[in-house]
């Protein structure tokens, strides 16, 4: 009786910065990835402060010099200082996954809301659209569009734009069906019995219980914004100038690399697509985990 | 199966396919540059015809391509001239026609593709079930862990780093190309010898990019399957841990995997063009980089159809495929 009593005055609630440090003790790949791309942010930021940027354009260091102390990833065939193009690359796959991201994921949730909110023909247009779509090797179609620009007008913001054009279809499904479940959930009849309009359930009600889907969505996008850029600048359909992370490969790759020697040059990009590409991968997972308490492990 | 049922699939397949030519018809023909002019310009360049005669010969040929006419009458002689089976020729390698080209490339795709990818469905669900086995050694349970942290890396990535290590620094492979410069293609052994060593570092990497996931998704089917009451019904049975294995855990864990294998023909593709460009092996791919360098559209759209082609009637034909093995959803 005693013990019990005593236990039931120890017991406090733990506050909620143990809560968060315990659930992300669970939450390994959350925590991992986060870390991953607070290096990446570091390397950059660190890069933009210490470097000249012009360095990352060519011509503007020695050539083919390998890694040593004055140039930390080497030079590249056309005089490029590696290290400032990994940090300009960098920060420009950022820009055009969070960019792509971004609209892709309002695409996404507008169409996703309109179809299973309102239902009836938009509802079938929509989904429709997006069962069509889905089929087709989006590559191929992005690749097309990229290939039909006059190479002038390829730039950073056109990237992103031709990767968001047939990207929106699974941020659409994926909010359609949270929507449709949640619209038979009983808040949102009260809501509606208590004469809350359209707007007000939509914004007031839906749309704050689905941020974790939505940003596990925007992450997502992210990802296949990064990926979907990388793989067409892979194949030299990128803005050429630039020193994208696939432009370095592929120009590496044109100027036969390997071939001569020139190990350093096609490597520095590749392993920084890795650590970004696997840093997305442990966000999303980790989010998807933190979205989804059926996957949600117990402490 | 009923035949409603196969009608409904045709009709999307036919849907799908028309979506995919209308969307490359018309993207190429927004773009400012002209194939005919590019091809001669660099003719024109190297000596030969005046401006006013480079003027001509692009009137003549727009003409005879029927680029001179309206967008819309093009496009209808495209979508007819299509169901007709007729992909029409190239605008920079005439007079070779687009199927040529085609004929030409796929050989190549086909091989490494279609290998990598079975290859990796069996590896992949091999291991996944292994690993979700509670029966299994632990070292065997172990073999898939780096498949699976290998999954978020493009195999292009893993194509960079295969070079790298295997072809520059062990020297044990070639760094590119389908067969060696002095070797003509013919049907002996030595040649085929020689396409096999070049073919094995891409068809590792889109092995080492494709296991992980068939590992993820196979050990997740594993481990519901676990507790279903026929695999406890087998055990009580007596029957051997590798009929169970086999029989009774495997075949129905695989059954989602299939319609899994049917997406992954598609998004192989996307793999698979950027690996020829890296390994410069001619397959489709580099045909379809190749002809967007020109802006030649007349192969761009031969190529893409072709493959969006193959991918939905693969799709289709492993959907109606499907009641075959898996009797319980067999309709009347």
């Amino acid at each position: 009786m005693t013990t019990a009593t005593a236990t039931l005055n120890e017991y406090h609630q733990p506050s909620r910065l143990t809560l968060l440090f315990r659930y992300l003790r669970r939450n390994m790949s959350l925590v991992v990835g986060v870390l991953i791309i607070l290096g990446l942010v570091a390397f950059t930021v660190i890069g933009f402060l210490t470097l000249d940027t012009k360095d990352a354009y060519p011509l503007s260091t020695k050539a083919r010099q390998p890694p040593s102390l004055e140039y930390p990833l080497g030079t590249d065939f056309f005089g490029r200082d590696l290290y400032a193009a990994m940090v300009v690359g960098m920060w420009q796959t950022a820009l055009i996954g969070v960019m792509a991201g971004a609209i892709g994921t309002f695409i996404g949730v507008v169409l996703g809301f309109t179809s299973a909110y309102f239902g009836g023909l938009a509802d079938g247009g929509i989904k429709g659209v997006c069962q069509v779509l889905t089929p087709i090797p989006v590559f191929l179609i992005q690749v097309v569009i990229a290939g039909s620009l006059d190479k002038r007008s390829v730039t950073i913001y056109t990237m992103a734009l031709i990767v968001v054009l047939f990207s929106w279809m699974g941020p659409t499904l994926v909010i359609r069906s949270q929507v449709l479940s949640m619209k038979e959930r009983q808040f949102v009849s009260v809501a509606k019995l208590s004469g809350l309009g359209d707007g007000g359930i939509i914004f007031g009600e839906m749309l704050p219980n689905l941020l974790p889907f939505i940003a596990a969505a925007f992450v997502g996008q992210v990802f296949s914004a990064v990926f979907a850029s990388f793989y067409l600048a892979v194949v030299g359909l990128g803005p050429l100038r630039e020193p994208l992370l696939g432009n370095t490969i592929w120009a590496a790759q044109t100027q036969g690399a390997f071939f001569n020697g020139w190990w350093w040059w096609p490597l520095a990009p590749a392993v920084a697509m890795v650590l970004i590409l696997s840093s997305l991968a442990l966000i999303n997972m980790g989010l998807d985990e933190l979205a989804n308490p059926r996957v949600r492990r117990t402490e | 199966m009923s035949i409603k049922i196969i009608l409904q699939r045709l009709a999307f397949l036919l849907l799908v396919i028309w979506s995919a030519a209308t969307i490359t018809f018309f993207i190429p023909r927004i773009s400012t540059r002209n194939p005919i002019r590019e091809r001669f310009g660099v003719l024109a360049r190297s000596g030969g015809f005046s401006p006013q005669d480079m003027e001509a010969i692009v009137q003549s040929y727009n003409r005879k391509f029927g680029l001179d006419k309206p967008l819309l009458v093009q496009y209808w002689d495209y979508v007819s001239s299509l169901a007709r089976g007729d992909l029409g020729v190239s605008l920079f390698k005439f007079p070779k026609t687009v199927s040529e080209l085609i004929m030409e490339a796929l050989p190549w795709t086909i091989g490494l593709l279609l290998v990598t990818t079975i290859l990796s469905f069996i590896i992949g669900n091999l291991l996944g079930a292994i690993a979700a086995w509670p029966r299994a050694p632990g070292w065997m349970r172990g073999i898939a862990t780096p498949f699976v942290m290998m999954m978020g890396v493009p195999p292009v990535l893993l194509g960079v780093f295969l070079l790298f290590f295997i072809a520059f620094r062990m020297k044990v492979f070639p760094l590119g190309g389908a067969y060696s410069i002095g070797i003509v293609p013919s049907q002996t052994v030595e040649f085929y010898a020689d396409v096999l060593r070049h073919m094995l570092l891409p068809a590792l990497a889109l092995i080492f990019g494709q296991v992980g996931g068939w590992v993820l998704s196979m050990r997740g089917m594993g481990i519901t399957i676990q507790g279903e009451d026929y695999v406890n019904f087998a055990e009580h049975k007596g029957l051997g841990a590798y009929t169970i294995f086999k029989d009774y855990y495997l075949r129905n864990a695989m059954l989602p995997q299939v319609t899994g294998f049917a997406l992954a023909l598609g998004s192989v593709i996307t793999s698979g063009i950027i690996i020829e460009q890296l390994f410069a092996l001619p397959g489709i791919g580099t045909a379809l980089i190749d002809a967007i360098k020109f802006n030649d559209f007349l192969a761009i759209y031969g190529i893409v159809l072709f493959i969006t082609i193959a991918v939905a009637v693969l799709m289709v034909m492993v959907e109606l495929l499907y009641p075959l093995i898996d009797p319980r959803i067999r309709q009347g």
